[in-house]
């Protein structure tokens, strides 16, 4: 009898690890999407862009990187645009999220849908919205010559101006849902204690508030930041052929060279930075609670 | 005492003293409402030029939009992408998601980041992968690359919503079930997808809208018959500014609201089921 006991045992845990592989195993059609969607074509990209001119290994497509003036403009004029913006989502983010997280739970829902219904709506729908109301002739700029803002009508389109807006305005929703969610879990009674305890709204504010809700403030920036520098869309259509970001400059390289390596080397550094902002935000995050702030 | 002098906060500020706060709020919510609404009037002017507020109204650019076969086509092309995605991401992602909640393995991390991958990758980069992939093998220009390309983006968003639906679900449940004598299978399609339907329902019509909204995708690996309608927008907004798109828009916008108002009503009757 006593002998039976183990291989009863050891029969139970053959049983428990078949049934999870067997669950696991559902996993595999998507993976298997993902492997052909995106590791495949990635690893294939990576590849072509090592390959020198004879076939061969070679750096010269990022050497090419370092030694041309058009390069450095298109990294700093990416950077330029994605920190400008997310500075911008911070500024505006903010005080939004904050006043979302004071109200009661019901009225943060409906002016949630404020936020809410820019986030669904097509970017390709918002970036001609802002195309058409910046505009010569557009709303904006009739209404400041009629209050007088400025005499003629000015362009604000089709430069970094119009690029700035127009990508603030997509990119806000995606700071303020994880900010607004980091400060609802902020305890009120912190703030109860700190008033109790002396300190003026203001004074509590800034030395217990804030702090506590910094990191879903830099959670919701990085997922900014880094959204904007893989941005094509908007600064195509809204730049107007002048902001030429990373993005922008493969599509052009593909469309007039038909130069794969140059492409894709190009996307891996984007992929690089991409990458490093991430594993950055993992670091200080959870890295679930950074990425699915939309929930 | 009224709502100006009553408290606002957890500190001593009253509603007065917000003042300056619900006013800055306001106007930031206006901000991002207004330039998403606003090409529902324009959509309905008479002008070129896409004057606001119009002033002659007309249904010309919807008569352009369903008169021109281009259009036709590529809002056809579209649907049926974003229907075809959302019959291929919902049940995969569901199974993912299932999977990767109930195992104990190991692996369950590292597949999960793998199967998140495409919410990390710059999508210009998926789109000149796949470019460069389907030329190798002749599927660009296809419905099925382009719904296999937009299935791998909408299947992270579908592992998510569907991944917070069974936390908010008592897993114990179905143990009841297979301890009463079902199966694994029939415990799952009896018991916890009834009990999840919300988040899958919402799983699927986000999916829809993600391949449906996709743009630079479209733009690389779709073509000729088959080019999809954010594409042939692309390409007339970078030309010209052809008041037609103000009447597409529009569709777009009454149908991702529509879908964002059916989750928020699905969400909350996810709540209360718990």
């Amino acid at each position: 009898m006593a002998g039976a006991a183990p291989l009863h045992e050891a029969a139970l845990q053959r049983q428990h690890r078949r049934e999870q592989w067997s669950i696991l195993s559902l996993v595999v059609p998507a993976m298997i999407v993902i492997i052909l969607i995106i590791l495949i074509p990635l690893s294939w990209l990576f590849y072509l862009s090592f390959l020198g001119d004879d076939g061969g290994f070679s750096l010269e497509n990022y050497h090419k990187m370092t030694q041309y003036k058009s390069y450095y403009r298109i990294f700093v004029t990416t950077f330029q645009v994605s920190i400008l913006t997310t500075l911008a989502c911070i500024a505006l983010g903010y005080p939004l999220a904050f006043f979302l997280a004071q109200l009661p739970p019901k009225w943060a829902g409906i002016f949630m849908l404020a936020v809410l219904l820019p986030f669904w709506t097509s970017l390709l729908v918002r970036t001609y919205a802002w195309l058409v109301l910046l505009q010569k002739r557009g709303i904006l700029n009739e209404f400041a010559v009629q209050i007088g803002l400025w005499e003629t009508p000015i362009k604000l389109v089709h430069n970094m101006t119009g690029t700035l807006i127009g990508m603030a305005h997509i990119m806000l929703p995606f700071l303020v849902l994880p900010l607004y969610n980091a400060m609802r879990k902020i305890d009120g009674d912190l703030m109860h204690a700190a008033a109790n305890l002396g300190a003026s709204p203001v004074h509590a504010f800034w030395r217990v508030y804030f702090p506590l809700s910094l990191p879903g403030m830099v959670a919701g920036a990085l997922i900014v930041f880094v959204l904007c520098l893989g941005f094509y869309v908007t600064p195509a259509v809204l730049g107007g052929g002048r902001v030429i970001m990373v993005s922008n400059h493969i599509t052009a390289i593909l469309e007039n060279q038909f130069d794969w390596g140059a492409a894709s080397a190009l996307g891996v550094v984007l992929l690089v930075a991409t990458t490093f902002t991430l594993y950055l935000a993992a670091r200080f995050f959870r890295f679930d609670a950074v990425l699915f702030g939309r929930d | 005492m009224n709502w100006w002098s009553r408290p606002a906060s957890d500190t001593q500020i009253t509603h007065g003293g917000r003042l300056w706060l619900y006013t800055l709020a306001a106007i930031i919510m206006l901000l991002l409402v207004i330039p998403t609404l606003i090409v529902v009037p324009m959509s309905f002017s008479d002008s070129q030029y896409l004057e606001f507020p119009p002033s002659n109204w007309s249904l010309r650019w919807y008569e352009e939009y369903l008169g021109t076969a281009k259009w036709i086509r590529a809002t056809a092309t579209s649907v049926q992408v974003g229907l075809l995605t959302m019959l291929v991401a919902t049940p995969l992602g569901v199974m993912a998601a299932y999977a990767l909640f109930v195992s104990r393995h190991r692996a369950t991390k590292a597949i999960f980041l793998l199967l998140i991958t495409p919410m990390i990758v710059p999508v210009i980069l998926i789109a000149i992968g796949t470019f460069y992939a389907y030329g190798r093998v002749g599927m660009n220009n296809t419905i099925t690359g382009l719904v296999l390309a937009h299935s791998a983006l909408a299947l992270p968003i579908a592992i998510i919503v569907v991944t917070a639906g069974l936390r908010s679900y008592d897993l114990s449940q179905e143990q009841v079930a297979r301890s009463l004598g079902a199966n694994r299978i029939k415990a799952f399609f009896l018991i916890t997808l009834p009990q999840i339907r919300f988040s899958v329902i919402t799983a699927a019509l986000l999916s829809f809208l993600t391949s449906f909204d996709e743009v630079i995708i479209a733009i690389f690996v779709s073509g000729g018959a088959n080019a999809t309608l954010t594409k042939h927008m692309f390409a007339a907004l970078r030309d010209y500014i052809d008041p037609t798109i103000a009447a597409i828009s529009t569709i777009m916008v009454i149908l991702s609201s529509v879908l964002l108002l059916l989750t928020q009503f699905l969400g909350s009757k996810r709540g209360g089921n718990r």
